[in-house]
């Protein structure tokens, strides 16, 4: 009888724990990450592709003890190219991750393709409004900003530097509409002038810098990536208005600094811009992954870099939490939502959004000890600032 | 109402910009007024002459010498293009041609990509040219007065050419009847080799004058072809005074659309509404423009054909 | 009769369409779906392209802009929580009409370069008013909550359904196209386009063909901005662009200007190769240029032609028959 019931136990136990033995690890991870490899714009994704390897470097391949593997794809700018590219990623290469996404339009052109596949979508970079508001789901997550934000740090440097007037030049598109847009929403001093360029084929801002010269205004402020960052510092210059300080946004960064330099663009040293990070960031995860960085690349990494370290970085941290059993959706959203990994910011936590609540910092352009421009931290403007979107999210923060 | 100075300074602004758009215009609208020829990759020419004269002078330290490589190396390229390729399109129809330069476009900035990689070169100037010269108390850049004295320069050399020399004359008998030149035993062949040179020279130095104030880009070529081609469908095909003419006029306008419109809306739309119609309607200024001119007098204003 | 090359290729494309929602579910690679959508959605922009461009010789920088207007009235209206495809469809293809009308009366009053020139001009002015419609997206673009609702008559948020109703729509057009051409419209475009002023003497109204078609061929594009909308679930001011109707003008090109299937044939084509170069080498455009010229220089009437080994048209000199 003892017998019987001890084996009856015994078989009890083994069934119990048998389902544990099928719920097994992934043989491998596959993350699909989605950015721009050609054109002008491949500088950015090149810089995303670094930094991801330097994250791998980091976890020696694997994640929770499984290799893991990431796939690019190039989405050429374009939505319906990153759509087809995401959706290839999806179902041809079967990705249990997709990550990257540079640009706004594209990450919106290929939300529904992850949401409907029900997989997790990490944006690297992207902060559309969409997103972070009504388009928000319980499987995306960013690690980068929200666009605003950005900008509205910038207006509370203007305002705290007592800038009573400012001329505003940016692009008329939807992004440097919404850089505007930002900036407005928390200077309070009076905008002499605003003017909105045809984005992306005009590079002559004569007329406008000459309008911005004639207000006299305290300081301008820009947003102008790209291409246009070094046709506008050098007009700048030209149009006579290096006694006014710049202020820019999303422009000025560790891949336009090197051109800009080349160039011999003095007049770019000793402006502000605004952003979550910069190369000088003191935290301990940030040191190791910026001379890493320059170790195997040469140059300082950008803030498209650090976004991309930390999207992998988050990515392992959810995976470790699952065990390395990526069906475990719901343990691993837990552990997103939860951000316990080492950040290149530091500490930070998720908004009911899926967007990060963090700090944002002044910087200053500033040629380092070896000669070599970079931005350099000068004080916090914003600690734990949350997007102004996240109440137009339906979801509810229960973490 | 609106300070003196400014408006000079945007009029001053206008015109550089008119020069420069000129200098591309005179090439292609001798181009399409001689050879009949719809050539898109006249921009990759100006793009090809921005870029080589940026490295020269990034290497030799001697802007000069930039544009001194950049002009005869883009008359190569360009005099290639026309033997082995173009050539062959005067007969076809302009959508054929269309194409194979669109195809060359392609070409083009993707050949630049692999050489000069995706970035771009910056033209750092050399620092004499990077002053301002004062007047009436308003900063004329240096280099923008060198442009505009350029592009004169350029104007008074075509004139002559056109107006007083030989080669002008056959040139301007082939623009206004083609077949009439090539039946009096004229060799149209080289008469359309040396236009077609000209004209690539012509792009590359705006090419190479553009480069310090636009930077050397991929794809510039097709950011300023759509402006070239206004340009010359108002001056009227083939006139190298409609080109002149009308380059400036393009110029100030777009220059001055873009400062003043948006103040000019807000004198009877709110704000807001100001603010946004502004620059949608500065864009579409120049097609409006260019609509008018052709309802109104449908060869253009100078046209050089006779019908 | 012994069926023309023309109709075996017609037939033989067909057939391969129709099956390639079986093969995609066969090797479980429903990215061929999609790829096989997109290429029939563009087949259908090229078809209506040629209407005006291969037969009736008017070359068109401004026609992605119906294909952005028809997409953008089905955005817009999702925007709007107008779900329902018998609402929006109708209204887009109205809207390309209306739209049609206006560009085509202007637009026609000019000819060669300049109409070229006009077109290109509409197109841009088009694209920078999408992008300043800060309301629906701007340059950010719209996405689509979901595909239009047909209320039980078919799902097409269901990738089998949407492919074989856009193959449905593409044999539809092709046949439209057919009858248009054989009949006496199609004549006196064709004839408007070797020699315009003969057909005048001859006593046609010229214009008002030219802009009933140019109508036509706005809606039919109209109707591939529907397609496409729901297709990619997106729509941005990029659909509009010039450059896109440069790739339709290279799609009617490739596949044959003037013959009936020949847009289909090049934009298959077109597409195909685009997807396999971009798949061998980042610079795929350092070839794809290349072969452009190269089809212009010597396969004149595209690759259809090159079966039936047939001339393309010559440019409209005056006189001169083709």
């Amino acid at each position: 009888m003892k017998k019987t019931f001890i084996l009856g136990v015994s078989a009890l136990a083994l069934t119990l724990a048998a389902p544990q033995a099928m719920a097994a690890k992934a043989k491998e991870i596959k993350i699909g990450f989605v950015t721009t490899l050609s054109g002008g714009a491949g500088v950015i994704g090149k810089d995303m592709r670094n930094s991801v390897q330097i994250a791998l470097d980091h976890l020696g391949n694997k994640m929770g003890g499984v290799p893991v593997k990431v796939l690019f794809e190039d989405d050429q700018v374009k939505p319906e190219v990153g759509k087809q590219k995401t959706e290839k990623l999806l179902y041809k290469d079967k990705v249990d991750i997709i990550s990257g996404f540079i640009w706004s339009h594209v990450v919106l052109a290929s939300r529904n393709s992850v949401v409907k596949a029900g997989k997790f979508l990490i944006i690297s970079n992207a902060g559309t409004s969409k997103i972070a508001g009504r388009l928000c789901h319980k499987n995306i997550f960013s690690t980068s900003w929200q666009n605003d934000q950005v900008p509205m740090a910038m207006g509370e440097v203007l305002n705290k530097r007592g800038v009573k007037s400012l001329y505003i030049i940016a692009p008329n598109y939807a992004a440097g509409r919404d850089m505007v847009a930002g900036v407005e929403r928390t200077f309070k001093g009076k905008i002499l002038g605003k003017d909105l360029t045809k984005w992306p084929t005009q590079l002559d801002f004569s007329a406008e810098l000459a309008k911005a010269r004639a207000s006299k205004a305290d300081g301008v402020f820009i947003f102008y990536p790209g291409r246009a960052t070094n046709a506008f510092m050098r007009q700048y210059a030209q149009a006579g208005l290096t006694k006014t300080p710049l202020y820019s946004v999303f422009s000025v960064d560790s891949l336009s600094l090197p051109k800009l330099q080349q160039a011999k663009l003095t007049n770019v040293l000793g402006t502000y811009s605004t952003q979550f990070w910069a190369p000088d960031l003191d935290t301990p995860v940030n040191k190791k992954f910026v001379a890493d960085y320059r170790k195997k690349f040469g140059s300082y990494p950008s803030h498209y870099g650090a976004q991309s370290y930390d999207s992998i970085m988050l990515i392992d941290s959810a995976v470790r939490a699952a065990g390395g059993d990526l069906k475990k959706m719901d343990t691993m959203r837990a552990a997103f939502r939860k951000a316990d990994y080492g950040s290149v910011r530091g500490k930070y936590v998720y908004g009911n959004n899926h967007f990060p609540i963090q700090d944002f910092y002044l910087r200053k352009v500033i040629a380092d000890a070896d000669g070599k421009w970079t931005t350099k931290i000068e004080q916090k403007v914003y600690t734990n600032h949350q997007d102004v979107y996240a109440s137009k999210c339906k979801m509810k923060k229960t973490w | 109402m609106v300070d003196p100075h400014l408006l000079f300074e945007q009029l001053f602004n206008g015109v550089q910009y008119g020069i420069l758009l000129f200098l591309l215009a005179a090439g292609l609208t001798l181009v399409f007024g001689i050879m009949d020829m719809m050539n898109l990759a006249h921009g990759s020419l100006y793009m090809l002459g921005a870029y080589i004269a940026a490295t020269v002078s990034l290497v030799t330290d001697s802007f000069l010498l930039g544009i001194a490589v950049a002009l005869p190396a883009t008359l190569v390229v360009g005099i290639f293009l026309e033997v082995v390729i173009l050539r062959k399109l005067y007969d076809r129809g302009h959508l054929d041609q269309v194409l194979a330069t669109f195809g060359m476009i392609l070409f083009f900035n993707e050949l630049v990509r692999l050489i000069w990689g995706p970035a771009g070169i910056e033209v750092p100037l050399p620092s004499i040219l990077n002053q301002s010269l004062t007047l009436f108390s308003i900063p004329l850049p240096l280099y923008r007065i060198l442009v505009i004295g350029v592009g004169l320069a350029v104007a008074g050399f075509l004139y002559v050419l056109v107006v007083k020399t030989k080669v002008g004359m056959l040139i301007r008998a082939g623009a206004s009847n083609r077949e009439m030149v090539g039946a009096l035993g004229i060799d149209i062949k080289k008469i359309f080799t040396l236009v077609f040179g000209l004209g690539a020279a012509l792009a590359a130095l705006a090419g190479a004058m553009a480069g310090p104030i636009f930077a050397a880009t991929i794809g510039m070529g097709e950011n300023i072809l759509i402006q070239v081609l206004v340009v010359i469908v108002i001056g009227g095909i083939g006139s190298i005074r409609g080109a002149f003419v009308g380059a400036l006029l393009i110029g100030v306008i777009e220059i001055m659309g873009r400062s003043f419109l948006g103040d000019f809306f807000k004198l009877f739309l709110p704000d807001n509404a100001a603010e946004t119609a502004a620059p949608a309607a500065a864009s579409m200024l120049i097609y409006i423009l260019m609509a008018g001119v052709l309802f109104f007098r449908p060869q253009g204003l100078f046209p050089a054909r006779s019908g | 009769m012994i069926p023309t090359r023309e109709t075996m290729v017609v037939i033989i494309t067909f057939s391969l369409l129709a099956l390639v929602p079986v093969i995609a579910s066969i090797t479980d690679v429903p990215f061929y779906l999609d790829l096989g959508r997109r290429m029939m959605i563009l087949a259908i922009g090229a078809l209506s392209l040629n209407l005006i461009m291969g037969y009736g010789g008017m070359i068109s920088f401004g026609h992605a802009v119906f294909v952005g207007i028809g997409a953008y009235v089905v955005g817009i209206c999702a925007e709007h929580e107008v779900v329902s495809g018998f609402i929006q469809w109708p209204l887009a293809l109205l809207a390309c009409g209306i739209f049609a009308v206006i560009f085509g009366a202007i637009s026609l009053r000019t000819r060669g370069v300049y109409f070229i020139m006009i077109t290109l001009a509409l197109a841009q002015m088009m694209y920078f008013l999408g992008v300043s419609l800060d309301r629906y997206g701007g340059d950010d673009g719209l996405p689509l909550a979901e595909p239009s609702y047909f209320s039980g008559l078919i799902d097409l948020s269901e990738k089998t359904s949407l492919y074989y109703l856009v193959f449905v729509l593409l044999l539809l057009c092709l046949w439209i196209c057919k009858r248009l051409i054989n009949s006496r419209f199609g004549m006196v475009i064709q004839g408007a386009r070797s020699n315009e002023a003969r057909m005048q003497a001859i006593g046609f109204p010229v214009f008002r063909y030219q802009l009933t078609a140019f109508v036509i061929a706005g809606v039919m594009a109209g109707l591939a901005g529907i397609l496409l909308a729901n297709h990619t679930e997106f729509v941005n001011p990029d659909m509009m662009h010039w450059t896109r109707s440069g790739d339709l003008i290279i799609m009617v090109l490739l596949g044959g200007m003037g013959s009936l299937a020949g847009p289909i044939v090049g934009a298959l084509v077109f597409i195909l190769l685009e997807e396999a170069l971009s798949g061998v080498t980042e610079y795929w455009q350092l070839i794809f240029g290349p072969f452009l010229i190269l089809v212009v220089l010597f396969a004149r009437g595209g690759l259809l032609g090159f079966l039936e080994k047939r001339q393309s048209p010559k440019k409209t000199s005056e006189g001169g028959d083709d």
